[in-house]
């Protein structure tokens, strides 16, 4: 699905920033003032893992970490967030490689569609580094601004039990 | 360059000053739905992102009173001293959407908007809150009733911007409830937040989503304070909470729209007022 279309008449192309993005400074060339980050991650720095959807911040499929914190990409003004730290769904395994919580997504079967999950992953690992054992209500809490429309939540729900117990069994 | 982002005070004051159309963008959950669905263009932008002073918050207990920086997320006023000195502001915090958006939205933003179904905006009218607004030619204090002017409408001129708030710590029990179609992520049917101030026998009673702005239930606030049940250790009868709802559902000015109906968001407010009445006293 592509990204709302910019406005195509009229519009200045000329802002010039960089970006640091799953710990690389990544230049942005020739852009709208008014675009969003998600729309940069994209169509500007090829990181299409964060989807678009709603662009209102309501189905947390575009969830990036920015400064420690999990946020709605397509909510933050690209050239705004220059000096911060953006960790996308691309960044969060070492060399393209699994991540614990996508091989537990994909054994519980926690993907159908697939849209939403890279959304879902970083929302659990952003909930897993600040919360080594969370309860079932904990994880209902941090995952409410994720919405997935295919699996009904149990399978997803299991994933991150199974990632919690194994990731506190192993420290 | 057309984004620009301060990171003082100062600079911020200085930007506005050089460019007085400039929009200003705090969290952006309101500013950036705007863009994305194209109602907005904006052709300059002030970020508030890194103004570290509008992110700060104090308590100064000699005069009772918490001031909490207008860039201040949603997410730090949930748990914490905070939630601990203003448990109604926190109960409200966390109805906010979802955690990605208590992360970037801020209660200078939710009062930049004014938005009639702002989460946070009946917390301060119940609390009697102070607005403090700054511009390049200094700084005026508004109460909330003198800021939140109409439906997406407030008192702030060209070239300022909302510095801070301060909000009364009281003593006695206080409280925020809302009405939506589920928990997270659901602009509010309406909202209310009941503060019972212990020492003055005194009830604050404020609804939201169900008038142009915040409407604070004044004449059932007045009718309540007769009754002596309101001092510490008292206690009230379940006719005198239903009839305070009733009063309550009285002074609420609902319309119809996409979210509810008038009727059901009049009931809606006798049932939150009640109930939160009858929990000030559980």
């Amino acid at each position: 699905m592509k990204p709302t279309p910019l406005p195509s008449t009229a519009t200045p192309l000329d802002e010039h920033y960089s970006l640091r993005v799953n710990g690389r400074d990544m230049p942005v060339q020739d852009a709208w003032v008014g675009e969003s980050l998600l729309y940069v991650l994209r169509e500007r720095l090829g990181l299409p893992g964060a989807k678009g959807a709603c662009e209102q911040g309501e189905c947390g499929s575009c969830t990036v970490i920015m400064d420690g914190a999990a946020v709605c990409s397509c909510l933050v003004l690209a050239a705004s967030a220059t000096n911060s730290d953006i960790v996308t769904v691309e960044g969060l395994g070492p060399n393209g490689s699994l991540t614990d919580v996508q091989q537990a997504f994909l054994d519980a079967g926690g993907v159908q569609c697939g849209f939403c999950t890279p959304g879902f992953i970083v929302a659990v690992h952003h909930l897993l580094e600040e919360n080594l054992q969370p309860t079932d209500l904990e994880i209902k809490e941090a995952l409410s601004g994720n919405i997935c429309r295919c699996t009904g939540y149990g399978r997803i729900l299991e994933a991150v039990r199974t990632v919690a117990d194994s990731r506190s069994q192993g420290a | 360059m057309a984004v620009l982002s301060p990171t003082s005070v100062d600079q911020l004051l200085d930007m506005l000053g050089a460019n007085p159309a400039a929009d200003l963008i705090a969290g952006g959950t309101d500013f950036m739905v705007e863009v994305n669905l194209h109602s907005r263009r904006p052709q300059s932008v002030i970020s508030l992102r890194h103004v570290a002073e509008l992110r700060e918050w104090n308590h100064r207990p000699n005069r009772s009173l918490v001031t909490i920086g207008a860039g201040l997320p949603y997410a730090s006023m949930e748990h914490g001293e905070i939630a601990r000195l203003l448990p109604a502001l926190a109960q409200a915090a966390r109805t906010v959407g979802s955690p990605q958006i208590r992360a970037a939205g801020t209660i200078g933003g939710n009062l930049g908007t004014c938005s009639p179904a702002g989460d946070i905006l009946p917390v301060l009218a119940a609390l009697d809150a102070t607005i403090h607004v700054i511009s390049a030619d200094g700084a005026r204090d508004l109460t909330w009733s003198d800021f939140m002017l109409g439906v997406k409408r407030n008192a702030l001129q060209p070239g300022e911007i909302v510095h801070s708030v301060s909000l009364p710590v009281v003593d006695g029990w206080q409280g925020y409830a809302k009405v939506g179609t589920r928990n997270a992520m659901v602009i509010s049917t309406v909202s209310a937040c009941l503060v019972r101030d212990a020492d003055e026998g005194m009830v604050a009673l404020a609804l939201g989503a169900v008038g142009p702005t915040v409407i604070r239930c004044f004449d059932a606030e007045r009718w309540l304070a007769g009754s002596t049940g309101l001092r510490r250790g008292g206690t009230i009868s379940d006719e005198i909470a239903l009839e305070f709802g009733q009063r309550a559902s009285a002074e609420s000015r609902p319309i119809d729209d996409h979210r509810s109906t008038a009727e059901y968001r009049r009931h809606a407010v006798g049932v939150l007022a009640t109930r939160l009445l009858k929990r000030s006293f559980a």
